[in-house]
């Protein structure tokens, strides 16, 4: 929707536009789209738009790029291809040499590939910022165990130095979440990855909201070491099954309100019912207007989640972590549930005890979504190799899956996690051109990000080796920073 | 049900047969255990050594060393009976992978805290006479996934106070107790500095670090030359008590390494200075910043410990990390060791030193990072890091470039023996690799041909 709205995507005003896009999303998750459907009545209604404080005036490139494996993570790659990226759109992809329009740059892709730039569904980067000191921890409101009102997009440092690093790692969008300490850690924000001053700044136009959710060990943990409610894992299901409950129980009565003021009579206005800013958030997610991302790990732990799913009636967008997702895959894939989990991180702690390298594999084999998120810094900044690994390692254990399959673990079934695969996760004509040159095949461990377009800005060159992203980074000393 | 990989065992060419009878004649050996001898052949071989041979030989013997290694058609040394011949043509020989900075076997599951023992705890400051050779336990399932990675030897290291303890070299030979096991029980002294071990322990600066170090190695030394009046307790009073002062009296004599772990460039000339002070042999681990300091760490020929990944300013005294220092320490001369530092994902070392590579690191380089350079700093060269004639058979068949994730391992050996990848991630894939009869055990499954015949279903 955004996408058609911003079709002249000039970014002159990059400001304006996502702050444009946090409004729509903001005035989705109010419980309007309900309230459209019953006609004149909004209720509650839509927050103001916020006004655009920080505007940056920038041009994309226009730019082709030559001769090189265009892997597109739609299925089909082209061995000798070209790419235009024109208006921060993609304009055209070929097997055949484009000829490049007036003023456009010239990328030789001569033994190159180019992907779709890739997208980390699970990120706590600027809500745990580097240096990693106490100041910087922004990612739990760990004072109640259901925190929905609050919003990661109000946590995150845009200078954390690890949104460089990530980005010259080939990411171009990724998901800032809240931490698993609740059972609602708070709205998601996805951002693309264009500095800015702050972090509506860098919100990626047009991306539904998201909310994170947790089960299992972390939030009884953290609450049970404080003798507090939930101390156990019925602690948790019932803890949700109470919120779940409220927001229910207010839904109806804003729908109360709206039939009220609709049927009204003259001098009899209805009181309106005080609002919850928190409900209306987990009303947004009954409703479907944000995307649902839950923490798990176990198999069963997962079930009891989408058991509570269908008690009322909501969705999920993907399972987090998801270390015995395989164990449930084809339910997953049923539900059409993606799971966002690491290629082979486990060990940890109880519930990652039966985490397996062969869980995106297998995920995929089966032929459910599966997305190999970071949720790390350090790991971010090679997605790539970590497809490669989860690729190679259920190559090897003869399951079925190709490398565009793998590609997609990082892109295109990213894009549709976080509900903007209709704007980027695949090189296709008239998708945001957000791509990447690579060195050398991305799976190898050699290959290097070479160039990042983001919307169509060159925001990483290698051979530049421009200034840091981060003004933390500014005057450090010789040599630092790489 | 199949293990991960199988030893590819290839029918004799028949030159190596005439190669067998003939020297059949001269072989006079005195009895050898049944062992295995194995001859791998036509694989490039690296040594670690200096040696790289494109197409090689390795020949292990009944009694788990290496006999030879050269090109694949050098004369094969004698051997009593018929040795099992590995083809590695198109594959990739090298010595087993070592990670000296690793917890492995020290701790089952991270968050239970009954299965961790890489800390020692307790109010004491000084832990030197704690051994985590005491506390490794060679059941672990992260062992035979370590192996996954080409892991052969790793060291178990200490955490916690400022002098945490000694550190095992281990084999992961097996994941039975008796195979997997502790070669050497000592073979560093680890010593955290910087400002947060400090603070942990009541000290609030890492000057206040050195001057316990001054302290305590003063008392050793005295300690040392006064063990008759300690025994009579004709002694002033001691920082440290008697088993923690005896274990670190071979570090002042320079015998026992000393790994630092510390990040910050001007901490770590510090260390080197202390070292200077009271004769320590030290090595640096973590070192961040060591790029900066490293014509100091070259000329004394410190080893320094990184991992290529941390290129973060994780925190203040690393506000220098970079992804190629690595490369940057190589270039100056300092011998560079690769690590994990890890538990669970040791296996991931191979790709640590390829990314190393990436940043600049030589691929020769890297090799000798995750297994000579390692081996020489902890002392064990004698035994391992290369493929040398007399040295332990820790040998890795690999089906490509190591540091490739594509790559995998083929084959294996551990002083001579052939040990197998598979681990409980394989088993675990297994056993839920068709779910139709989810959760209940993989063997009654596979007796179960009914079952079986649907298997292909789930990936419809």
């Amino acid at each position: 929707m955004m996408h058609d709205m911003t079709d002249a995507l000039t970014r002159v005003l990059r400001l304006g536009v996502a702050l444009g896009a946090i409004a729509l999303v903001g005035a989705g998750c109010a419980g309007s789209t309900k309230a459209k459907k019953e006609g004149d009545v909004t209720w509650p209604p839509a927050d103001d738009e916020p006004r655009d404080l920080t505007p940056v005036t920038v041009e994309p490139e226009t730019v082709v790029i030559q001769n090189a494996t265009v892997m597109t993570a739609t299925g089909e790659t082209l061995e000798s291809g070209s790419i235009l990226l024109e208006d921060g759109d993609i304009a055209e992809i070929s097997d055949e040499t484009i000829e490049p329009p007036e003023g456009a740059k010239i990328v030789d892709g001569e033994g190159k590939f180019v992907t779709p730039g890739l997208i980390d569904t699970h990120s706590h980067i600027g809500v745990y910022s580097v240096p990693g000191v106490q100041a910087h921890a922004d990612g739990n409101e760990a004072t109640s165990p259901t925190t929905p009102e609050v919003d990661a997009a109000d946590s995150t440092w845009p200078q954390d130095p690890a949104f460089g690093r990530a980005l010259a790692g080939g990411v171009t969008a990724l998901q800032i979440l809240p931490g698993s300490a609740n059972l609602m850690g708070g709205r998601t924000v996805t951002l693309e990855m264009h500095p800015g001053i702050s972090s509506r700044a860098m919100v990626f136009e047009g991306a539904p909201g998201g909310m994170k959710m947790a089960c299992g060990e972390n939030p009884k943990r953290v609450y049970g070491s404080r003798g507090r409610m939930p101390s156990t894992r019925m602690g948790n299901h019932a803890y949700l099954r109470k919120i779940f409950q409220d927001a229910a129980e207010l839904r109806d009565t804003y729908e109360d309100y709206r039939e009220k003021l609709k049927n009204h009579s003259e001098g009899d206005k209805p009181t309106p019912p005080s609002r919850s800013h928190a409900l209306e958030n987990v009303i947004s997610v009954l409703e479907g207007e944000i995307l649902l991302h839950v923490h798990c790990y176990r198999a069963d732990d997962i079930v009891r989640f989408l058991e509570l799913a269908d008690e009322f009636d909501f969705e999920i967008r993907s399972i987090h972590h998801g270390l015995e997702a395989y164990k449930v895959r084809d339910i997953l894939t049923k539900w059409d549930i993606s799971v966002s989990t690491w290629a082979d991180w486990w060990g940890y702690k109880m519930e990652m005890h039966d985490g397996i390298p062969y869980n995106a594999g297998l995920i995929s084999d089966a032929g459910g979504r599966a997305v190999i998120h970071s949720d790390s810094p350090i790991g971010v900044q090679r997605l790539n190799q970590e497809a490669a690994k989860a690729f190679y390692k259920a190559k090897h254990a003869g399951l079925d899956v190709t490398v565009d399959d793998a590609l997609r673990w990082i892109t295109a079934n990213a894009a549709w996690t976080l509900g903007i695969l209709d704007k980027t996760g695949t090189l296709e004509e008239g998708k945001r051109a957000d791509v990447v040159v690579w060195s050398d095949h991305p799976f190898s461990t050699y290959a290097e990000a070479e160039k990042v377009w983001v919307e169509g800005h060159r925001e990483f060159d290698r051979s530049r080796e421009g200034e840091p992203w981060s003004d933390f980074e500014v005057g450090q000393g010789e040599g630092v920073r790489r | 049900m199949k293990a991960a990989t199988e030893t590819e065992i290839s029918s004799r060419p028949w030159w190596l047969a005439l190669i067998w009878l003939t020297g059949a004649a001269a072989i006079v050996l005195t009895a050898t255990p049944a062992g295995a001898q194995t001859v791998i052949r036509g694989g490039e071989v690296m040594t670690a050594s200096g040696d790289t041979f494109e197409e090689g030989t390795v020949v292990i013997g009944a009694d788990g060393t290496i006999k030879a290694v050269g090109q694949a058609d050098m004369d094969l040394p004698s051997m009593e009976g018929e040795p099992e011949v590995v083809d590695a043509s198109g594959k990739v020989v090298t010595p087993g992978l070592v990670d000296v900075g690793t917890r492995l076997g020290l701790a089952e599951v991270w968050a239970v805290g009954s299965t961790r023992d890489h800390d020692r705890g307790g109010q004491s400051r000084i832990r030197a006479a704690f051994r985590t050779s005491d506390a490794f336990n060679p059941d672990s399932t992260a062992i035979p996934v370590t192996r996954t990675g080409g892991v052969t030897s790793a060291v178990i290291v200490p955490a916690g106070g400022i002098v945490a303890g000694q550190s095992a070299w281990i084999d992961l030979k097996g994941n039975q107790v008796g195979h997997a096991h502790v070669t050497e029980s000592t073979v560093g002294m680890h010593i955290q500095l910087g400002p947060r071990r400090a603070r942990r322990w009541g000290l609030r600066s890492r000057a206040a670090v050195l001057e316990e170090l001054r302290e305590l190695y003063d008392n050793v030394t005295y300690f040392d030359e006064h063990r008759e009046d300690f025994n009579r307790n004709r002694i002033r009073p001691m920082e440290a008590s008697r088993l923690d002062l005896e274990a670190l009296v071979p570090t002042a004599e320079g015998e026992l390494p000393v790994v630092f772990h510390v990040n910050r460039a001007d901490e770590i000339l510090r260390a080197l200075e202390f070292s200077d002070e009271v004769g320590l042999d030290p090595i640096i681990a973590g070192g961040a910043e060591a790029w900066k300091v490293a014509d100091r760490l070259a000329e004394r020929r410190v080893p320094v410990i990184v991992n290529p990944h941390a290129n973060l300013p994780a925190r203040f005294s690393a506000l220098g990390a970079r992804a190629d220092s690595a490369a940057l320490l190589a270039e100056a001369g300092v011998p560079v060791i690769i690590s994990t530092f890890g538990t669970h994902n040791v296996r991931k070392l191979r790709q640590l030193a390829g990314n190393a590579v990436r940043a600049g690191l030589s691929h020769e380089k890297a090799i000798r990072a995750v297994t000579e350079t390692p081996a020489a700093a902890f002392g064990q060269d004698e035994g391992y890091g290369s493929l040398q004639a007399g040295k332990r058979a820790n040998v890795v068949v690999w089906s490509g470039d190591p540091f490739e994730m594509s790559s995998r391992v083929d084959a294996m050996f551990i002083d001579g023996e052939s040990v197998t990848t598979n681990n409980r991630h394989r088993e675990l894939m297994e056993r839920y690799r068709t779910l139709d009869r989810r959760g209940e055990p993989a063997d009654q499954r596979s007796d179960d041909e009914s079952a079986d015949s649907t298997s292909g279903s789930t990936s419809e």
